[in-house]
Order: C-alpha cells, then sequence, then structure tokens
C-alpha cells in the first residue's frame, strides 16, 4: 500500500518491549469500584440506581443527558453503597459525581441482553442507536460518544473507515494486544461501524513495531477484499487522526476542521472491539485493556480493568513499585496527563498507567530560548511554537491564535525536542484553556443580555397593563371594580374609594 | 417697501424650512461608538463601575473619561474588546481579575420576603411570598443586588469551583517562573 509522508514528528524510544510481550491478564475485582458518571466529552450522566439498590453487571446505572452523552453500566454484580463525590481520573484532582459500587463477587450479567445474529441486516440508525445505548465512546482516550460520529454519514459523503491501530505513544500496548488477541473482534467491530458509515473500504493503520499485530490484522482482514492494512512508519505522531489520514490518503484535514471533511472517520480499535461486544453480544462497555507499565513497575502488565477499579488496585497486581516513581502519568508518556493519586478509578478513555523513574521524565531546569527552531521542524501541524509561545508567555493569546494556536493538537513534539526544556506544550493547554473560558464568559454575557431584554419586557407589559387598568377604573368605577381579582373584598373596595 | 417686506419674509421662510428639515433629516445621533461599546458591556445596569447604568458607562467610555477597564463584570475580555474597539492600550495587569461569584440562598434562613428576586436583572432567583427562594447559577451574574437586599442577610455570593469541563492548565510562566 502507498503511504505518504506527514510532516514533522519525533522518535521517541518506544519502550513497549516493557509490556508488548504480555498476554492481555483479567484483573480480579477489586473491593469497591468508583464508576464516574461522567467518563465522556459532553454532559455527564445522571444515576439511575439508588443507594443500597443491587444491580447486576451491564445494568444501567448513569443514564445519557442528550445526545452528546454517553451513559454508564454496572462494571460488576454488587450494591450500590453510594452517589457521590469523588476524586476524578483527571490532572485536576477535582472531584466528580461518581457511583460506588460494592461487588457482590459473583459477576453476573444482567438478564435480557442479547446480540444481534446479523448486525448487516441492521439500519445505520439502530447500529448508532445500540452503540449509544451501549455507552461506547472513543477508547484512544477522546472519549467522544462514538454513535455521533457514526451519524456523520448524514452530514458528509464518507468514503474510508480508518482504524487507528498506530498507537504512536511509547509505553502503551493494550491496542497492540488487543489486535493481537482478539483480531477477529476487531475485524468485526469495524465492518460493522463501515456498515452504519455507509463506507466500503476500511483500512487498519499499524506502525512498524507492531509486526504480529500486522500479521494477524491481515490474516484477519484476508477474506474480506475491501479491508487493507497500511504498514505505517514509526513516527510520533503517527496516531494523531489527521495525520494518520494524511499518511494514509495523501490529503490533509482543512485547518480547525474533521477527517470528515476529506470523507474518512477514524475509529480506535478498542472502539471497534466494544461495538463488535455491544453489537454480536448485547454487552455495555463494562470494561476495558489498560497497560500497566513504566520502569517504576515491578512487573508490567496488560490488564482487562473492570471501569471504575482504583489505579492502586492495578498497580498492587503489577507486584507495586520497583522504586518510588517520580511521576504517575495517565495515558502515554508524549500527550497523559499525571495522575493526581492512585485513588482515582480507571475510566473509559484510560489506557494507560505508567509509574516513571526520574530517569525516564524530563526534569531539568527550563532555560531561555535560544531560537534554534528545533520545534519549527518537529511541529506535525506546520506551526512556530517557539513564538506562540512566546505570545502566550507574554499574556497576548489572540496572538497565540492568530499564529495557529486552534490547529495545534497537542501533541508535545515540541517540548520534547526542545534544548531548553521549554513547556511549549504546557503554555498551548493553558492558551486554549484560557481562549474556551473566554467563549463561555462572551456566551454568558449573550445570555444575560437576552434575560435582561426579557425581563425589561415583562416588566413594560405589567406597568402598560396596571396603566390600562387604571384608566379603565377612572372611566368607568363600577364596572371595573371587580376586576383586580387577586386583591381581597375589602382591598378592593378601598381602592374604589380611592379611586 | 411691500417689494423688500415681502422678499425678506420669504428669504426667511424658505431657509428657516431648510434649515429645520436638515435638523430633522441630518441630525447627529450621538457618537455612534457609544452604542457599540454599549453592546459589549453587560447590560445589566449593575451600577459596579460606579455609573448610574451601562449607557452612562458608555458614554464615559467614548468621551474618555472612564478607562477601557471599566467595567468589573466584564473581567479581562470586556476590557479587551473595549480597548480595541476605543483604540487604546489595556493595562491588563490593572485588571484584578475578580474571581466570578454566585449567589446562593441559605434555605435555613430565608423567609421568602421576595426582595432579592425583584431587584434581580436576570430572573436567576426564582421564588414566590413565604417560599424559598432558589438561584439558577447558569443564570446569576453574581452582581450582588440581590445581597444587599436580604433582611435576613441569607445570601451568600459563593466563588464558582471549577469543574471538569471548565478546568484548565495553569499558565507555566507563573507557575515555576
Amino acid at each position: 500500500m502507498r503511504l505518504f509522508k506527514i510532516r514533522g514528528g519525533v522518535h521517541p524510544q518506544d519502550r513497549k518491549q516493557l509490556a508488548a510481550g504480555q498476554a492481555i491478564e483479567d484483573l480480579p475485582l477489586a473491593p469497591l469500584l468508583h464508576v464516574p458518571l461522567q467518563q465522556h466529552i459532553g454532559n455527564p450522566a445522571t444515576p439511575a440506581v439508588r443507594r443500597g439498590q443491587r444491580v447486576a453487571k451491564g445494568e444501567l446505572i448513569g443514564q445519557a443527558q442528550g445526545p452528546m452523552s454517553a451513559p454508564v453500566h454496572a462494571p460488576t454484580s454488587g450494591r450500590v453503597m453510594g452517589i457521590g463525590s469523588f476524586p476524578a481520573h483527571h490532572a485536576s484532582g477535582l472531584s466528580v459525581r461518581t457511583i460506588t459500587l460494592q461487588p457482590d463477587g459473583e459477576d453476573r450479567w444482567v438478564e435480557g441482553l442479547e446480540g444481534v445474529p446479523d448486525p448487516f441486516a441492521l439500519t445505520p440508525e439502530e447500529i448508532a442507536a445500540r452503540v449509544a445505548a451501549a455507552g461506547i465512546v472513543g477508547m484512544g482516550g477522546a472519549t467522544f460518544p462514538s454513535a455521533v460520529k457514526l451519524n456523520l454519514r448524514t452530514k458528509y459523503s464518507l468514503h474510508t473507515l480508518v482504524i487507528n491501530g498506530a498507537e504512536c505513544e511509547p509505553y502503551l500496548t493494550c491496542d497492540d494486544r488487543l489486535m493481537r488477541e482478539h483480531a477477529e473482534g476487531v475485524l468485526d467491530g469495524a465492518r460493522i461501524m463501515a456498515h452504519a458509515l455507509g463506507v466500503e473500504r476500511i483500512i487498519i493503520g499499524i506502525e512498524n513495531n507492531k509486526p504480529e499485530a500486522q500479521d494477524a490484522m491481515t490474516q484477519a482482514a484476508a477474506p474480506f477484499p475491501t479491508v487493507s492494512v497500511a504498514h505505517l512508519p514509526m513516527r510520533f505522531p503517527m496516531g494523531s487522526e489527521k495525520h494518520l489520514v494524511q499518511a494514509i490518503t495523501g490529503q490533509e484535514t482543512p485547518a480547525r476542521g474533521l477527517t470528515a471533511d476529506i470523507g474518512v472517520v477514524v475509529h480506535n480499535p478498542a472502539t471497534a472491539f466494544a461495538v463488535h461486544q455491544a453489537l454480536r453480544l448485547g454487552w455495555p462497555l463494562v470494561a476495558r485493556l489498560v497497560t500497566v507499565s513504566g520502569a517504576a513497575i515491578n512487573r508490567p502488565r496488560n490488564l482487562r480493568v473492570p471501569l471504575g477499579t482504583p489505579v492502586q488496585h492495578l498497580i498492587d497486581h503489577c507486584g507495586g513499585f520497583r522504586e518510588e516513581p517520580a511521576r504517575l502519568v495517565s495515558g502515554g508518556p508524549m500527550m497523559g496527563s499525571p495522575l493526581p493519586g492512585t485513588r482515582v478509578p480507571i475510566v473509559k478513555g484510560s489506557n494507560g498507567v505508567l509509574a516513571l523513574t526520574a530517569a525516564e521524565i524530563n526534569a531539568a531546569p527550563r532555560s531561555a530560548c535560544i531560537r534554534c527552531g528545533s520545534c519549527v521542524t518537529a511541529c506535525p501541524c506546520g506551526l512556530l511554537p517557539l513564538n506562540m509561545a512566546a505570545h502566550a508567555r507574554a499574556g497576548d493569546l489572540e496572538g497565540t491564535v492568530r499564529l495557529g494556536l486552534m490547529d495545534c493538537i497537542g501533541c508535545g513534539s515540541c517540548s520534547y525536542v526542545c534544548p531548553s526544556h521549554i513547556p511549549l506544550a504546557q503554555f498551548f493547554s493553558y492558551a486554549k484553556g484560557e481562549m474556551a473560558a473566554r467563549g463561555r464568559t462572551k456566551q454568558k454575557q449573550t445570555e444575560t443580555r437576552r434575560l435582561i431584554e426579557q425581563r425589561t419586557e415583562r416588566i413594560e407589559a405589567i406597568q402598560r397593563a396596571k396603566r390600562e387598568a387604571m384608566a379603565a377604573r377612572k372611566r368607568d368605577p363600577k364596572a371595573a371594580a371587580p376586576a383586580p381579582a387577586s386583591t381581597s373584598a375589602e382591598q378592593s373596595a378601598d381602592s374604589h374609594v380611592a379611586a | 417697501m411691500l417689494a423688500a417686506i415681502g422678499s425678506l419674509s420669504l428669504l426667511g421662510l424658505v431657509l428657516g424650512g431648510i434649515l429645520g428639515l436638515a435638523s430633522r433629516y441630518l441630525k447627529v445621533e450621538g457618537n455612534p461608538l457609544t452604542a457599540q461599546a454599549l453592546a459589549l458591556l453587560p447590560g445589566s445596569q449593575c451600577g459596579q463601575c460606579g455609573y448610574v447604568g451601562c449607557g452612562q458607562a458608555a458614554e464615559a467610555l467614548t468621551a474618555g473619561t472612564a478607562p477601557p477597564t471599566v467595567c468589573p463584570p466584564g473581567g479581562r475580555a470586556v476590557a479587551e474588546a473595549l480597548g480595541s474597539l476605543l483604540g487604546k492600550t489595556v493595562d491588563l495587569a490593572g485588571v484584578a481579575e475578580k474571581a466570578p461569584t454566585v449567589a446562593h440562598v441559605n434555605e435555613n434562613l430565608c423567609v421568602g420576603c421576595t426582595k432579592c428576586f425583584k431587584r434581580c436583572p436576570t430572573d436567576a432567583i426564582m421564588g414566590a411570598n413565604n417560599m424559598i427562594h432558589s438561584v439558577f447559577a447558569d443564570a446569576c451574574i453574581g452582581c450582588e443586588k440581590c445581597f444587599e437586599v436580604c433582611p435576613t442577610e441569607c445570601i451568600e455570593m459563593r466563588p464558582v469551583a471549577p469543574t471538569l469541563q471548565t478546568w484548565f492548565w495553569p499558565n507555566p510562566a507563573l507557575a515555576t517562573a
């Protein structure tokens, strides 16, 4: 298959050998599961259970709120211990509404879960509805509700589904293991999604550091002439969907656009596998694969983890720490975020838990920019990170936006290559967050103005009505007397006299 | 004699008529910038700027007697927008970004007097006579008008806590200099 070049990028040591050889293991149940109601982009789910209620595995415990949301299901059978705030799987360390579940150890599935014998007989809408009901979100880490993405065909003309098996982040091997061990399932899920999207062509992109996964997927894809496997060169960020699509099709996604603008939809292999389970078996999304790795971990593993399991439980299962980790990271080392602690639960978007030693992290002190231009060469989006960061540091966020802040994918290649250890990517995360906050302020002001106008109109209408009532009373006191019905008889008599 | 009186009064009438028409059709509607500045201001007439309302503040802005940073609830965003409208450089360092607050009614103390919701410029308070009032946090703009009138002092202004949707990374330039 012919591939196209992408701009920039870096070649970090992939360190996948730590966990790549470990077959998927089922993690035993933790004594308590903390299932957050917000594990996706969009509105949080609302609790559908009460404290003390017994639930079976796969039972709905959180209802989706509107189309941009996802439901939450019980990861195992047990009793709801409570619904309250619990630290979220998020760098901020903020709490989020969480359902705490005490497993009963039976791991009993809820009755009535049934798959479809032939998903290809369903209409695209029915498939999307089932995917939405199963609570499936983008499992590469973005956690965008998948059903919304499956409905893109109504707005765009699509021709290709790309399965993003690049897994370009160092350390992470969960997609690799999934494609090796469940190639048939991943492929089946991808074909169901292609059917829902109304596209024929499926391309599975896998980096060359995963030859076993490439072989397994090629073998699984052999009976289907429209499915092909692309052998991608090793390069970070090959797994960024815009760059992956460019490498495969040669077309560049328009600035601030979606890959759907050029007719391509990208999904993660884990999402495809979840779709396969939801359609064939009727299983909602209640577990996911997580890579536990890093030099500070005793036994790096790829685990199948029930959602809501505390991170500490995973670390304990992997033999604890070999040495005190210098940093705990959720996701990959390039784009992941620091974990606020080990109490936090695993959520739908967590693909890795890394315990990194001091030797593995970039802890060198920051120095001044020497304008070497390394970041410009490394930027896969063709931006000028050094200038953008200078504007952001000076507080000129508009200037940063003019230089293309909104086209930055936050891959961190610039920070990785910077010889002065300037936290460039962090400047851009801050600037994006601040711009979003300003957008929200502006929206609130528009809304405030609307409310104020409504109130002014209402008050004027009330005063007008009062004046008219007064005028009517003056013209004909007797006929107008019963008009103020809300006041008591005495009061109306008084006003009668006054009039 | 008559011809002179006639021609002069005719001249006066015609010119007067032209002046009258001109004053009607060629009227200058104040400073057009005032309307634009008013559109940028929140419009809640909260009075935190020291002027009676947003209209007066907009006039002061265009007259140059008020700096673009005049509007405390508008914060940096409004200050920047006003600065670019008026072509002035804004000293944002001076804008103490006041943490946004929303009113919260302590239900144990509320007597249902309806004083607060009558004053709320955005109808963010719900309630009725002798019923406990409540605040819609999404609509509250933190203008503190209700806070001032509550007879039982049951309203407190709470800072808006960041949520997972609104939290973002702090500025690394400030974090570790």
